[in-house]
């Protein structure tokens, strides 16, 4: 499976995302941001870091790059989309997913192993986990908190659009405790902690196993991989 | 040549960090007059002539490019 990373000016997690889809089993493919083309790929990830300089708002900028015509065409017509910290601010900012992040409610930068636990196992990311599921990836955000109005929130409350929540720490004011959300039909799913940094043994979060252990993260990249082979079988 | 200022601030139901964080700031300084600070944006939009419709294209990009309707406000959008 072809699994496209889009670069952005200012983005630092591309390779990273790059090397959780090779390990998953993938084929990653750079994309990049001022192009038209996806490169024939069937799925694309939009990764961290600071798109344009976070200038105007986090990833309002990158969300009229390009590439993200061809993203938003293609994220319609059901083409799995995963974005991570920036690539979440990018997929809201293009209307791909509903509410905004806003800073974190305490004013810092925040950089912790973040413990969630996995709402919703029906999306092309996530369907390799178990529902309520509890999983630990990196956080690392300044502007992580998200917020929707009231009747947002209830429906992807009530279709069951909220794919992650934060446990034991909300480390960013989020709204009822949301780490990630999915679209309606479960092709998009953004969230702000960084599944990509916690792909390998020895360079992931701290485990009861070992230090540096932790791989929940390669489960994003393995379920968009096995449920394209299962749609296409 | 003529300027539009376009204002943009933070939903008021939404908390502002930024302008919460500068409100403590200013505690600590001992200003206790003021109760709150909010933090908004200020564009000024240089354009070749201003005519209604120059005035609601940039409207549109206010409401489109300069804010995310979701969390701020178009608080004003003004030739100057």
């Amino acid at each position: 499976m072809r699994i496209g990373v889009v670069t952005f000016p200012g983005s630092l997690d591309d390779r990273d995302a790059q090397r959780a889809v090779r390990l998953a089993g993938g084929e990653a493919v750079a994309l990049w941001h001022g192009d038209h083309s996806l490169d024939g790929v069937d799925a694309i990830v939009l990764p961290g870091g600071f798109s344009y300089g976070d200038y105007l708002r986090c990833g309002a900028i990158a969300a009229h790059s390009p590439i993200m015509s061809e993203i938003i065409d293609a994220a319609n017509g059901g083409m799995p989309v995963l974005g991570i910290c920036n690539g979440f601010q990018i997929l809201v900012e293009a209307h791909l997913l509903p509410g905004g992040l806003i800073r974190n409610d305490h004013g810092d930068f925040i950089c912790r192993d973040q413990k969630l636990r996995v709402e919703n196992t029906d999306t092309a990311w996530t369907s390799g986990f178990q529902t309520g599921q509890e999983i630990t990836i990196p956080l690392k955000n300044g502007e992580g908190g998200f917020i929707a109005d009231q009747e947002t929130i209830n429906r992807l409350e009530g279709e069951g659009q909220v794919a992650f929540r934060y446990l034991e720490v909300n480390p960013n004011g989020s709204a009822n405790d949301i780490a990630g959300i999915s679209s309606a039909r479960g092709n998009v799913v953004g969230l702000m902690p960084h599944p990509e940094h916690a792909v390998e043994e020895g360079f992931g979060p701290d485990t009861r196993a070992a230090m540096r252990s932790g791989t929940d993260g390669i489960t994003f990249f393995t379920s968009v991989i096995q449920s394209s082979l299962l749609a296409r079988a | 040549m003529p300027t539009i200022v376009v204002e943009v601030m933070p939903k008021a139901v939404l908390l502002d960090p930024q302008g919460k964080a500068v409100t403590g700031a200013l505690h600590r300084l001992g200003k206790s007059n003021i109760s709150e600070v909010r933090i908004g944006k200020r564009f000024e939009v240089t354009v070749v002539e201003v005519t209604p419709e120059v005035l609601a294209e940039v409207q549109a990009l206010a409401e489109d490019i300069f804010s995310n309707q979701v969390i701020e406000d178009v608080v004003s959008v003004t030739a100057v």
